[in-house]
């Protein structure tokens, strides 16, 4: 039976081509994303490892024993360094504060998009006079003193600067000017993997990122022979309150694990686009293999005949499929290897990540080859039983093309079943509060009850398809008929190309309607006509406040700044707000009372939801413990309902601002007089010296940055679903090819009696063309109510200005896209078709 | 080679521009040293050798021949189906041989009718549809007192909205006559009509072409390897070895029988 077996992948293997296609852009799906996250993965490890070669024994600041967000103030000294560095067992000492330093380029843009750029101090030593063994210098000098600073060569590089030039740049707002001394190398992670890093003379850094004679980190280098461990335990003798000694080693681990971590939720994302990919191909495979074994009704039958035993059939069709996986899943790997490869290639063209080898893990073999022979032989288990049922007789019998008449009954109530109970299921979902886990099941219920039911709506939304049809004369009727031909094979076809439609559609809409609600958030509850925020939503310094309000142009600011206070026993985030102004800025939806007496410092305006854990009603009045220890009363003068702008306790910021440590403003809002526009943008920047790590934002630049963001995600999810797409056109090619090498000899007839080549193409394209249009018009519907229905919990959630507005313009271009997919896929079909030797096709056995 | 020209009765001819019938001068197809050559060089094999011949309107003629003879060759290089090595082959006034692809399928759609061995109708059509499918593929509105005339001769009158699949074969094979005849071609050719069919659905079968001939003065070419089938046609043309070796007026099926044992005993002794 296995060369039997052997013999028909041989003989099939055109007809098997573009199942194989489909597993092995599956498997590469998946083998690329594991090569390449490990590949990534290692990369980073080895780079943190590097980057921690320096450090022996770290003492930082440690704020799991205290409140959280009160770690603010530094307890690491210039005196905890200088113990440190008379330990025995250390070698030296370095002193390390570190922040948030956004550099700009020549152009005034901001470098690195203000994630990855850091500011450091350059320790050279008790003295001041030696070098920093972490920042070797490339070119230039080190920097001495105030006003001198240092670039990472990479960033150098990347923005043109040279020692000697002058950069702009900004800690927590004013812009700064500062000289490049030396440019420097380094191994340190984040400069590996893209970010930016400027180093200052000790006394700046420490004035910048800490408090002057503070630091936020001290590295310590062991002695030669004395363990990471011993030193360790040196340092303990020594710590202060608040913080901890870790071993480099440690730091090290602990770094690749966050590496791990995040690179683990991309990898879980993509394996998921490649699960959806590969579930799709199911369909392809299972449609082929029902096919192969429809045309071979009569061999297997002269196999049952001849005396093979059911067994050994269902087994000969499963040898197959063994045969098929294993091919797909081999071409499938070395297809992965390319991607992770390619993909390696393209990150580190980009920069942000530390070159290293590419790395091919043995699980990821096995996997690969795993997924593609389970998927497969899986997908053809349900044939081959098929296949073992074909009585021996058959074999006499000179049916050319069996009839597949099998009663559709017992799968239509088995569909309609769980379709009903998934479309209600959804639909109870969206009016509870917390409906994530029924709306998810309803979904799965109704999307395989759709499934189940396709062939039963074949016919109906073919039908409808008639009149369109009909104008394309006699080709347009048989292409009709095709299609509803084999509804189960129509229905496999098209499902294919719904479950990507579904996705693609329900995400658009869902998008969509996010947006809109954010805009409508933005309008509904803001009336500044600016927000001022740091372009890494670091806190500014209250100066950008102040230069604000000294314009004449603004009429009221407000600084949001945000302080921990303890009520009750909790900690919570008072919000201080300018309370005399930002009546002006901010329009709130008050239930009860308002803003009147938040200027007077006794009052606060409290979030309905807040308000009802605590037990607050109008009136209430509450006492706050500050960080600094001192205590304040508070009663409750207003009752607002929160949105994502706006929530919590919002005092005055003249109660607040007393009791915080450093004062930081998150962000600042703004009305001018003439209102939103280019001039007043201009001016407000000026203001603040064109600095680009500050954004000055009107209305619209917020909508038009959260619309960018999420097209941007889009974008990335339609590439991602873009394979599920493709394999659905490989699944329509061969449902195609199929049908058309099955029909050769009505196709030879039809050509006989006259219909011409143009007339078959045009037969076969339309037949494709209807089924990938059935397909989408499943696929978008289904999106459509998934994307409503995920909207009402979105809104329940908390985004209660979500709106649903159905892209029209997307989903018509979904429904091209679904023809289009039907053109391209019936390209070689229809010629191959057409090209069909007439004489050939009606002679008889 | 006998060479009478029985004189046929036209009687019942609906057609009004129907010719004078049975002349030997007028064809409805003729072919003129005709040759169909396969492969090249070593491997070359003669199926056509030099065939002229002449079918005339209104007329049954049956191609016999042993296997491999080139009746078949013959029959599709006479319609239009296969390409023509060198000679002639026309239809009417038409040369065969100068037409492209799409002129040819053109002529097959509008000027020839078609009657295969098997598969001949389409599973998805009721067998009226397959009956007016010629017209459809044309674009063109069936006469609809030929073809009420069509489908009552063949007897399918409540017939009409089965699928193929629900008909016998006999009933399936005169639906894909009554298709053949519905568009008034100039020629039907068929491919051994009966093969499929049990004696008694063949002789109905036959019948119905005999009395399209009789009746309706249409012009029918078959090809059939089976001397009774043979038997209801007015001429027997037979081939053996790419050629023509014998020319039969008014067969019997067992005057065709005769003829096939010599020939075969001819074509083993060659």
């Amino acid at each position: 039976m296995l060369r039997t077996a052997l013999r028909n992948v041989f003989a099939h293997k055109a007809r098997l081509l573009m199942t194989m296609l489909a597993v092995l852009l599956g498997v590469a799906f998946v083998s690329g994303t594991l090569v390449f996250t490990s590949t990534i993965s290692e990369a980073f490890h080895k780079s943190s490892q590097k980057g921690f070669a320096h450090v022996d024994v770290s003492v930082r600041q440690d704020n799991s024993d205290a409140p959280e967000g009160r770690g603010s103030v530094s307890p690491i000294s210039q005196r905890t360094l200088e113990r440190a560095g008379d330990l025995p067992g250390a070698k030296s000492a370095t002193g390390v504060v570190s922040g948030f330093a956004a550099l700009s380029d020549k152009d005034g843009k901001l470098v690195g998009d203000g994630f990855s750029t850091n500011g450091a101090n350059y320790y050279a030593g008790d003295n001041g006079q030696g070098t920093d063994p972490r920042y070797p210098m490339k070119s230039g000098k080190a920097p001495r003193a105030p006003g001198q600073v240092a670039l990472d060569a990479k960033t150098a590089e990347r923005t043109g600067y040279k020692v000697g030039d002058t950069v702009r740049m900004s800690i927590d707002g004013p812009v700064r000017e500062e000289k490049v001394t030396g440019v420097f190398t380094t191994d340190a992670g984040n400069v590996a993997a893209g970010g930016t890093l400027v180093l200052f003379d000790n006394a700046s850094a420490q004035k910048l990122f800490a408090k002057p004679g503070e630091y936020t980190e001290i590295a310590l280098a062991a002695q030669q022979g004395v363990s990471q461990t011993a030193l360790k335990q040196q340092v303990e003798k020594i710590l202060p309150a608040h913080a901890e000694a870790v071993t480099g080693k440690k730091l090290a681990d602990d770094e690749s694990k966050t590496i791990e971590s995040s690179m683990s939720g991309m990898k879980t994302s993509l394996l998921a686009f490649a699960g959806i990919a590969l579930f799709v191909g199911i369909f392809i495979i299972a449609n082929t293999f029902t096919m192969l074994v429809a045309q071979r009704t009569k061999e297997l039958a002269l196999l049952r005949a001849v005396g093979a035993s059911r067994r050994q059939v269902t087994r000969s069709v499963l040898i197959e499929a063994l045969a098929v996986g294993t091919v797909a899943g081999l071409a499938g790997m070395a297809a992965g290897i390319g991607i992770g490869a390619a993909l390696r290639t393209l990150v580190g063209k980009m920069g942000t990540m530390p070159s290293g080898p590419l790395v091919i893990e043995p699980s990821t073999v096995v996997t690969s080859l795993v997924v593609g022979v389970v998927v497969t032989v899986l997908a053809a288990w349900l044939p081959a039983r098929r296949a073992a049922k074909i009585p021996p007789v058959a074999a006499m019998g000179s049916v050319h093309a069996p009839a597949t008449t099998r009663s559709l009954v017992v799968r239509n109530t088995i569909g309609a079943l769980f379709a009903g109970a998934g479309a209600a299921l959804v639909l109870l979902a969206t009016s509870m509060d917390d409906g994530k886990a029924p709306m998810g099941l309803g979904a799965g219920l109704l999307l395989i009850g759709v499934f189940v039911l396709t062939p039963l709506l074949s016919r109906p939304l073919i039908a409808a398809a008639a009149p369109v049809l009909r104008m394309f004369n006699v080709s347009g009727k048989l292409a009709r008929q095709n299609a509803v031909r084999n509804p189960r094979r129509t229905a496999a076809t098209a499902s294919a190309l719904m479950i990507g439609l579904t996705l693609i559609t329900g995400l658009t809409v869902i998008a969509n309607g996010v947006q809109k609600g954010i805009d409508k958030m933005a309008s509904d509850s803001l009336k500044a006509d600016y927000t001022i925020s740091m372009a890494n939503y670091t806190p500014l310094s209250p100066d950008v406040d102040k230069k604000l309000s000294s314009m004449d142009e603004v009429t009221a600011t407000s600084p949001l700044r945000n302080t921990p206070a303890e009520i009750d026993g909790d900690t919570e985030y008072l919000t201080g707000v300018n309370g005399a102004t930002i009546g002006k800025l901010a329009s709130l939806d008050f239930r009860q009372g308002g803003w009147a007496g938040l200027s007077g410092g006794k009052k606060v305006v409290v979030d309905t939801e807040t308000a009802k854990s605590k037990g607050w009603k109008l009136g209430s009045t509450f006492e706050v413990a500050y960080d600094d220890g001192k205590k304040g009363t508070f009663s409750v003068g207003g009752l607002y309902k929160g949105n994502q702008m706006m929530k919590g306790i919002l005092a005055d910021n003249a109660s607040v601002t007393p009791h915080m440590a450093k004062v930081a403003d998150m962000q600042i809002l703004a009305k001018t007089k003439d209102g939103a526009g280019a001039k007043v943008k201009e001016a407000l920047n000026k203001q603040l010296g064109n600095n680009p790590a500050v954004l000055v934002q009107d209305k619209k630049d917020v909508s038009e940055g959260v619309s960018q963001m999420i097209s941007l995600m889009l974008n990335m999810l339609y590439g991602l679903l873009a394979m599920a797409v493709i394999v659905a056109v490989l699944g329509v090619i061969n449902t195609l090819a199929m049908s058309v090498f099955e029909r050769g000899q009505e196709i030879g007839m039809l050509r006989a009696i006259g219909l011409d080549r143009r007339g078959i193409k045009r037969m076969v394209r339309l037949e494709s063309l209807v089924i990938s249009l059935f397909g989408g018009v499943l696929g978008i519907g289904l999106g459509v109510f998934f994307g409503w229905a995920a909207g009402e919990l979105i809104a329940g959630a908390g985004l209660d200005t979500y709106t649903l507005v159905l892209p029209w313009g997307r989903l018509g271009l979904f429904l091209a896209l679904a023809a289009l997919v039907g053109v391209l896929a019936s390209l070689w079909p229809a010629r191959r078709a057409a090209r069909l030797n007439m004489l050939a096709a009606i002679k008889t056995e | 080679m006998t060479t009478s020209t029985r004189p046929q009765n036209p009687a019942g001819d609906p057609r009004s521009a129907a010719p004078v019938q049975g002349y030997a001068g007028v064809a409805a197809a003729r072919a003129t040293e005709l040759s169909k050559v396969y492969g090249q060089g070593e491997t070359q094999v003669v199926a056509l050798d030099r065939i002229t011949v002449d079918f005339r309107q209104a007329e049954f003629t049956a191609i016999m021949g042993p296997s491999g003879s080139g009746k078949s060759t013959l029959m599709h290089c006479m319609a239009g189906l296969d390409s023509i090595s060198q000679g002639s082959a026309r239809i009417g006034d038409t040369e065969l041989t100068s037409l492209k692809d799409k002129k040819l399928t053109q002529l097959r759609r509008d000027r020839i009718g078609f009657i295969f061995q098997a598969f001949n109708l389409l599973p998805t059509l009721n067998a009226l549809e397959n009956i007016t499918l010629p017209m459809d593929i044309a674009g063109t509105k069936p006469d609809r007192a030929w073809l009420d005339r069509v489908i009552q001769t063949v007897g399918l009158a409540d017939r009409l909205k089965h699928r193929p699949n629900q008909l016998s074969g006999g009933q399936q094979q005169r639906v894909a006559v009554a298709r053949a005849l519905a568009a008034k071609p100039e020629i039907i050719f068929g491919d051994e009509p009966t093969g499929n069919l049990d004696s008694r659905s063949g002789a109905e079968v036959l019948g119905f072409l005999r009395n399209s001939v009789r009746e309706l003065g249409q012009t029918v070419v078959m090809v059939t390897h089976d001397p009774v089938a043979a038997a209801y046609a007015d001429r027997v043309v037979f081939l053996a070895d790419g050629r023509i070796v014998d020319d039969l007026m008014g067969p019997t099926a067992d005057s065709v029988l005769e003829r096939m044992k010599s020939l075969d005993a001819r074509v083993r002794t060659s």
